[in-house]
């Protein structure tokens, strides 16, 4: 039961990690590797207003701010600068390696006797159950205010941009800012995440970065794959959903004695074979006319 | 309405792909102006339409539109005043956003976007109106993704919302050229009624001869980066298919007179 709700805790926090990539590969249709760096520099700065006795709010809310400015950068280098995104954000992931180390100091930043979101308010409930329950409701606000956002005339304007640029240009927009706004976003989420994932385990890492593209999109992925994407709020859904279950399937390959060292290949390979699905999908459908 | 002085672009300078795509072209539009632009390939009708929206910048020359001289805008600030449709059915719209999307979007054409709502239910009722009157059935389809519609369909969504917030200047590159006959003619008297409707003042490339004499009021015929004739009012009326050849012939020289325009 532990291990449940543990799973399902982790999933929500990792939740707005997979929201913030969906916003890029999918709204945007930009892989953008800026959030291997952003995950880690909103860890890396929560921790260290958390260790300097600020409000574990206030942590949260810089480590959002941190992120935004990280997708700024990416932005400014893809949109003003003409880098190609993918390579944009690696520069900016790289450079924000350095960037969180001279935040944290060190390479490791132990929350020990720190409150964090999820001690001061814990109403009475154990900290596992707190973790879950505030989980929840941090995806749940940013779930609906991502749904009201896109609703709205500049959301539609940053999803037509990710449609078909040709087109919202033809319509007065200007598709640069909206590439930069919606990198801001998508790496404020990232950096929220990080945060409350360092809250929640207890220290922030220079390294946790590492993979968290792969997850993010594992995430967005196995959503889409079970529980669709008819609407955009069908998708905002999927994405929190297929999260936990992400975190269910490493919870269980675990459970089922896999050296955690792999985990990285294993999802790796899981992100590849899910990627590949509708080539796969084609073929097999164009093998099966061939048959009859 | 439209003022262009003496505008030339070449792409790709000092290289040995170097393309004078368009040589000190100038055109004048009187508001109400319904111009269709016919020449070979090559011969800069597409360059000059894009010179026109902001695709890329012009080399030299001067590009007003309604008194404003928009040569340095960019091209999504252009859009404030041009209304387009390109030739591929597939770029003048959203695919995965739903019509009612797509109209609302068109609707704020040129207006700076806002966080209030894309679009209130009296706008639905609306386009709903709008698409009624295109007799394409999609009147009942407001909420399906732009993606599900066929060509012809999505370019006549196009072409709706093009004119949705009347623009000083509708562009047509080709709109109907990508179409199979039925539906180009479909969507070719649909651009009839629009425009003539509104007397929005229009420039459309077309391939077919035929048709660019029989719409408009004024026709241009473009040949090597220049406008070759430019005729008008009772002279184009009594202009036939035949006339155009010789027409062709006697400004570019007979041996060019197997040039692709001979299409149709």
């Amino acid at each position: 039961m532990d291990l449940v709700i543990s799973t399902i805790s982790q999933g929500f926090l990792w939740a707005l990690l997979a929201i913030g990539v969906y916003l890029t590969f999918r709204v945007l249709d930009i892989a953008d590797l800026t959030v291997e760096g952003s995950f880690p520099l909103g860890a890396a700065t929560a921790a260290t207003l958390l260790t300097a006795g600020f409000h574990p709010i206030a942590a949260i809310l810089a480590a959002c701010i941190a992120g935004m400015i990280a997708g700024v950068v990416t932005g400014f280098l893809c949109t003003k600068l003409k880098i190609p995104a993918l390579l944009a954000g690696i520069l900016t992931m790289i450079a924000l390696y350095s960037v969180n180390l001279r935040i944290m100091g060190k390479a490791n930043l132990p929350l020990l006797q720190q409150d964090t979101i999820f001690t001061i308010w814990h109403f009475g409930m154990d900290k596992m159950t707190a973790t879950l329950v505030i989980g929840a409701v941090i995806v749940l606000i940013v779930a609906a205010a991502n749904y009201w956002f896109f609703g709205t005339e500049i959301g539609a304007a940053v999803r037509a941009t990710g449609d078909n640029p040709h087109m919202i240009r033809a319509n007065g927009i200007n598709t640069d800012a909206m590439v930069v706004l919606g990198l801001l976003m998508s790496n404020g989420l990232v950096a929220i995440s990080g945060a409350l994932v360092a809250e929640s385990n207890g220290f922030a890492d220079v390294g946790m970065g590492v993979g968290t593209i792969v997850i993010g999109l594992a995430s967005v992925i196995i959503g889409e794959v079970l529980f669709g994407t008819r609407s955009f709020f069908n998708c905002l859904i999927s994405v929190i959903l297929g999260s936990i279950v992400y975190r269910a399937v490493i919870a269980i390959v675990l459970q089922m004695g896999m050296p955690p060292n792999d985990l990285k290949l294993f999802t790796a390979i899981l992100v590849a074979i899910a990627l590949s699905m509708p080539l796969i999908k084609a073929r097999f459908a164009s093998m099966r006319k061939a048959v009859r | 309405m439209l003022r262009i002085e003496n505008i030339s672009k070449t792409f790709n300078p000092g290289t040995m792909t170097e393309k004078r795509a368009l040589e000190g072209v100038s055109l004048h539009l009187a508001p109400g102006d319904f111009v269709t632009v016919i020449g070979g390939n090559g011969a800069g009708k597409s360059t000059l339409m894009n010179s026109i929206a902001g695709s890329f910048p012009v080399d030299a020359g001067s590009i007003l539109i309604a008194g404003t001289d928009i040569t340095k805008w960019p091209e999504h600030k252009r859009a404030k005043f041009i209304g387009r449709v390109f030739q591929d059915p597939m770029m003048g719209t959203a695919a995965n956003m739903m019509i009612e999307e797509n109209l609302a979007i068109a609707a704020r054409r040129g207006r700076t976007p806002t966080l209030r709502w894309s679009s209130s239910q009296k706008e639905q009722a609306h386009y709903r109106e709008l698409l009624a009157g295109l007799g394409l059935g999609l009147e009942d389809r407001l909420e399906s993704k732009v993606g599900l519609l066929s060509g012809g369909q999505r370019q006549a969504l196009t072409l709706l919302m093009a004119t949705l917030e009347s623009p000083k200047l509708l562009l047509l590159d080709e709109h109907t050229a990508a179409l199979d006959p039925k539906t180009a003619g479909k969507v070719l008297a649909l651009t009839e009624k629009i425009v003539t409707e509104s007397r929005l003042t229009t420039l459309m490339i077309t391939h077919n001869m035929r048709d660019a004499l029989r719409l408009g009021n004024r026709l241009i015929m473009m040949f090597g980066g220049r406008i070759l004739f430019d005729v008008g009012g009772e002279e184009k009326k009594h202009l036939t298919v035949k006339d155009l050849l010789a027409m062709f012939e006697k400004a570019a020289g007979s041996e060019l007179a197997n040039d692709s325009l001979l299409l149709s």
